[in-house]
């Protein structure tokens, strides 16, 4: 549908600004947009919860089923992330089957979680081979003014770390519709949570707005776990044509550290607060 | 109520009573208009897009605008997940409020054009329909599109023998004697003529007349609610 439309001044602008160190919004390149929190916005689902940087904002919500295990792992539980990115959020989404960016999206942050080792997939299964559940993050995005990859990945987390286990009828193998007060089985301390960067004229931004977006020249983002205190890299993806020169690696893992340094401790209390 | 199995509505309103309702516009900052609205246990959000150039061509109207709604559960919203992505259920919906909203929109002004309304359901305690249809008109008056009159939305229902204004998803479900009839209404604010009808469930025509009044009174204070949040303070009426 319609395209977003950015003059070559803005652009000029963005850049000469960020060359001060300066943003549009008066923002420091490395500095995120006020974070608010909203839990349990739909009372009948597992979890659901409203997350919004600045006016960026992304509804999510966990859903808990029985299914089938796989094959070649029939003692382990089965994870679905999937993205709406609605034309309700922005005149460049379409509505109809998903789009590569919320494919993109969805399965950047399915990797996340999945590799990190966050939901402990074993205790999720029932009966090995026959039964197992089946955890599914829905992700709706509700209005985009940048940076959604992380506004979604930081409202799928709380979702998952808020979410209570429907209750398993053994005997007619079926969901009562009612949860337990117990949540999903997780490894808190592996607990990853992802950090997007854009490289916009000659800077590194992090929690882009909208129009850095647009002309940025590459973006990656990385999901970073907790080691002992230090930051580990579980999942990563670069995007957009542009390509990284080695000292911008270098930054890039560097501003990466201390971000998660400074955002890990929020990031958990979210989540798991 | 004498001589039906439904006495005593569930929650305690009264038949004529409706749930706590609440609606704000403004609420998605990238759209024309937005606005939400909620009542009990029902919550919808509605974001207009447009006047835009219609694409493809061929579906352009040169005399006028036209209208394009599009109606949709959150995947989260119930307890059953839906699967995101349009339904036949989400379909149809999608177009009766369209008819519905279209009577009382003018885009005469606008040849060629599409304005587009989107209808979402974060969380829902039925009456999903009539709600997204209050937070429509309101988006397209926040967004200010010429409209001859405000739409207001509910709907009406019956538990066995009694007539229920805002029913919520256990009165839905009512089963004993007659069940459950569910008659979502809307209707435009000043002529009071019915835009959205539609009906499943057992009712004979008197009682059918005496639901509809009952709805158009009911919608005199949803219109409330809906014009306290255009004036810019946050509608709200408590039962």
């Amino acid at each position: 549908m319609g395209k977003f439309v950015m003059p070559n001044l803005q652009k000029e602008k963005i850049v000469g600004y960020l060359k001060e160190g300066k943003r549009l919004d008066g923002r420091t390149p490395l500095d995120y947009r006020d974070i608010v929190v909203e839990e349990n916005i739909s009372p009948s689902a597992s979890s659901s919860v409203r997350v919004k940087f600045g006016k960026t904002e992304v509804l999510a919500g966990v859903h808990l089923a029985l299914a089938t295990p796989y094959p070649d792992s029939p003692d382990a539980g089965t994870f679905m992330t999937s993205a709406e990115l609605h034309p309700m959020a922005s005149q460049q989404f379409d509505i109809g089957r998903p789009g590569i960016n919320a494919i993109e999206l969805s399965r950047v942050i399915d990797r996340g979680i999945r590799e990190s080792g966050f939901i402990d997939f074993k205790k999720l299964c029932i009966k090995e081979g026959e039964r197992v559940w089946q955890v599914f993050v829905d992700i709706f995005a509700v209005n985009d003014d940048g940076n959604l990859l992380d506004v979604a990945g930081l409202a799928a987390l709380i979702a998952l770390g808020k979410a209570r286990m429907p209750v398993y009828n053994k005997k007619d193998d079926a969901v009562e519709h009612d949860f337990e007060k117990k949540g999903l089985p997780l490894d808190k301390k592996a607990m990853s949570f992802n950090i997007t960067l854009h490289k916009v004229g000659d800077s590194i931004v992090t929690d882009v707005s909208k129009e850095e977006e647009e002309v940025s020249d590459y973006r990656v983002s990385i999901a970073v776990a907790d080691n002992d205190g230090k930051a580990r890299i579980t999942a990563m993806q670069k995007g957009k044509p542009g390509a990284i020169s080695s000292e911008d690696m270098e930054s890039i893992l560097k501003i990466v550290e201390d971000k998660w340094t400074e955002l890990f401790p929020k990031v958990k209390e979210y989540v798991f607060g | 109520m004498a001589g039906s199995l439904y006495k005593k509505r569930f929650d305690g309103r009264t038949v004529n009573e409706v749930r706590p309702m609440k609606a704000s516009v403004g609420v998605v900052p990238s759209a024309d208009g937005s606005a939400t609205f909620e009542t009990g246990g029902t919550k919808a959000m509605a974001v207009v897009r447009g006047p835009r150039t219609l694409h493809p061509q061929h579906m352009q109207n040169a005399r006028t605008g036209i209208l394009r709604v599009s109606y949709g559960m959150m995947p989260f919203s119930v307890w059953d997940r839906i699967r995101p992505g349009p339904s036949r259920r989400s379909e149809e919906i999608s177009k009766v409020c369209e008819w519905a909203l279209d009577a009382v929109i003018d885009l005469s002004g606008f040849p060629n054009t599409v304005v587009d309304v989107f209808i979402q359901i974060p969380k829902a305690d039925a009456g999903t329909r009539v709600a997204g249809l209050n937070a429509a008109a309101l988006a397209l008056a926040h967004a200010g599109i010429p409209m001859k009159e405000m739409l207001s939305a509910i709907a009406v229902g019956k538990a066995d023998k009694t007539l229920l204004v805002d029913v919520d998803k256990a009165e839905e479900d009512f089963h004993d004697g007659e069940g459950a009839t569910d008659v979502p209404l809307a209707f435009t604010s000043r002529k009071k003529d019915i835009s959205l009808l539609q009906l499943d469930g057992k009712i004979s025509p008197s009682e059918l007349s005496e639901a509809i009044e009952m709805g158009r009174k009911a919608c005199e204070d949803v219109l409330k609610v809906q014009m306290d949040a255009l004036k810019g303070a946050t509608g709200e009426k408590n039962g």
